[in-house]
């Protein structure tokens, strides 16, 4: 049903921990995190005072100035990424046939501070006021369609609203599509909540952290772990078939060999959780054993029971202890529906430079199954890794991606 | 009586952030189309708005279809603001 062959050839990433996917690489090897104080308003009032920040982004001088005020500070995030991403896979969208080229993103929130704004203009001065642009800013799908617009990517074009599962969904979709027609799809993620309305939205799932320090306030697989910090930004990973990407030289920064999705089970079923199933269906599609994966970039919470449903997991088909685990994400908060997609990336990052990237370092490690929590850089050369997003309400996803052959690296 | 010229109309093509187009059409464009001069259908519903609220005249959504060029935007604000003040 699915091609088993897709290579991922361009990355481009605004994160808490840089706005080019260089600079969130650097960070990522120093254990830099982007993590702090919420300031991009006063947050003082709200249980929640930590969150990962974009820093340094200026909208103005990065996305065409008719789109700044017409789109949401998400889908600014997804239009940089998106550029990037074709410029490091040396895409000129205009040289390929429009309809070949595909968009899917996955959101979360779609444009809440856009809405926010219209909103306030709405209630204080009338329905008269607020923008035409109200009327796709605030969608799901406006990122994917003002990168299909901008880029002339008139292929299957399409959104995934699975919460932080969403941003490896969209890369199983990207890898199903180039089976049926499309020779390149974009596949990412964008969220930006951090406004009044959009955090106040957030709290409603009750697993946000409310410690105000900084360093303290995630700490997954941790006695301490309270909750998440939530995050904003965007990833955006180029798709290509193998074969066609080798035919036009174009770099390669790895392979995704398996993916699979799954459902939890409602609370209160005696059913298991989906996460172990997930796992080993992702691997048997890869056609992998657990011995060969070498690194897992795990869910990570931050909540004691989700976290313990994951050590469990990972304990179940790696015996306890038995894979490096390692959470970038520590640096950036949960960035929803860009987190996972973040965390592809930052893997695939990982194979290039032949190490496992560190987690914020856990002081005292949460009771249940032992976790071999990476926190330092290791160079050991890892081939295959795993990558994992639980998004709310049950949605679950693992994919593997490898390193690529090297007769293409 | 208000009339509405170029003026006023690259005026509020220019006061609008969204609406960033081509304000600075010349004489010799009144007559191009507007959706080659930058302004999509949606930015010609901001327009609408911003018209209703600077002149307080209604603009029905389907003005989007006749405004299809700044002559014909001109000409049909200036009806709308016609009937408003014969009314």
């Amino acid at each position: 049903m699915t091609t088993s062959h897709a290579v991922v050839t361009g990355i481009g990433v605004v994160a808490p921990t840089g706005v080019t996917t260089a600079e969130h690489w650097a960070s990522v090897l120093a254990g830099k995190s982007g993590l702090g104080r919420i300031t991009r308003f006063d947050a003082g009032d709200y249980p929640v005072r930590v969150a990962g920040q974009v820093p340094g982004f200026r909208a103005t001088e990065q996305v065409p100035a008719r789109l700044v005020p017409q789109t949401d500070r998400g889908t600014h995030f997804g239009l940089v990424a998106a550029a990037d991403a074709l410029i490091d896979a040396r895409v000129d969208p205009q040289e390929l046939p429009e309809y070949e080229m595909a968009v899917v993103t996955a959101a979360s929130s779609g444009g809440t501070e856009f809405g926010q704004h219209e909103m306030e203009r709405l209630y204080t001065k009338g329905p008269d006021w607020v923008g035409a642009y109200q009327s796709i800013a605030w969608f799901y799908a406006a990122t994917t369609g003002q990168v299909s617009i901008r880029h002339g990517m008139r292929g299957p074009c399409g959104v995934i609203c699975t919460e932080q599962a969403g941003g490896l969904d969209v890369l199983g979709q990207s890898r199903r599509l180039l089976g049926s027609g499309s020779r390149l799809v974009l596949g990412g993620g964008s969220d930006a909540s951090l406004c009044p309305y959009g955090l106040v939205a957030q709290l409603s799932n009750g697993g946000l952290s409310a410690d105000p320090d900084p360093a303290r306030a995630y700490l997954p697989f941790d006695a301490d772990a309270a909750g998440y910090v939530p995050g904003e930004g965007a990833a955006m990973l180029v798709v290509e078939d193998e074969a066609a990407a080798a035919t036009r030289g174009a770099p390669v920064y790895g392979r995704i060999t398996g993916y699979a999705a799954g459902f939890d089970p409602p609370p209160g079923s005696p059913r298991p959780p989906v996460l172990a199933r997930t796992i080993r269906a992702a691997l048997a599609e890869a056609r992998l054993d657990p011995g060969d994966v070498d690194m897992v970039f795990a869910d990570a919470a931050g909540q004691p029971d989700a976290d313990r449903r994951e050590a469990e997991a990972l304990a179940e088909i790696f015996t306890p202890g038995g894979v490096p685990v390692t959470a970038p994400k520590t640096l950036t908060g949960r960035m929803y529906a860009a987190g996972a997609a973040l965390d592809v990336a930052t893997a695939l990052l990982a194979l290039r430079a032949g190490v496992i990237p560190p987690t914020a370092p856990v002081a005292r490690p949460a009771s249940g199954p032992a976790l071999d929590l990476v926190s330092e850089t290791r160079s050991s050369d890892p081939r295959t890794a795993l990558v994992l997003a639980r998004g709310h309400g049950g949605f679950t996803a693992a994919l593997v991606v490898t390193a690529p052959r090297k007769d293409t690296a | 009586m208000t009339t509405f010229t170029v003026t006023d109309l690259r005026h509020l093509f220019a006061s609008s952030e969204g609406l960033a187009g081509n304000p600075a059409f010349g004489p010799d464009e009144l007559d191009v189309a507007l959706a080659d001069l930058g302004y999509d259908s949606l930015a010609m519903l901001e327009l609408a708005a911003i018209v209703q609220r600077e002149y307080g005249v209604r603009m029905p959504d389907d003005c989007v279809i006749e405004m299809t060029t700044p002559r014909a935007a001109i000409e049909y604000i200036n009806r709308r603001l016609t009937e408003v003040n014969a009314a």
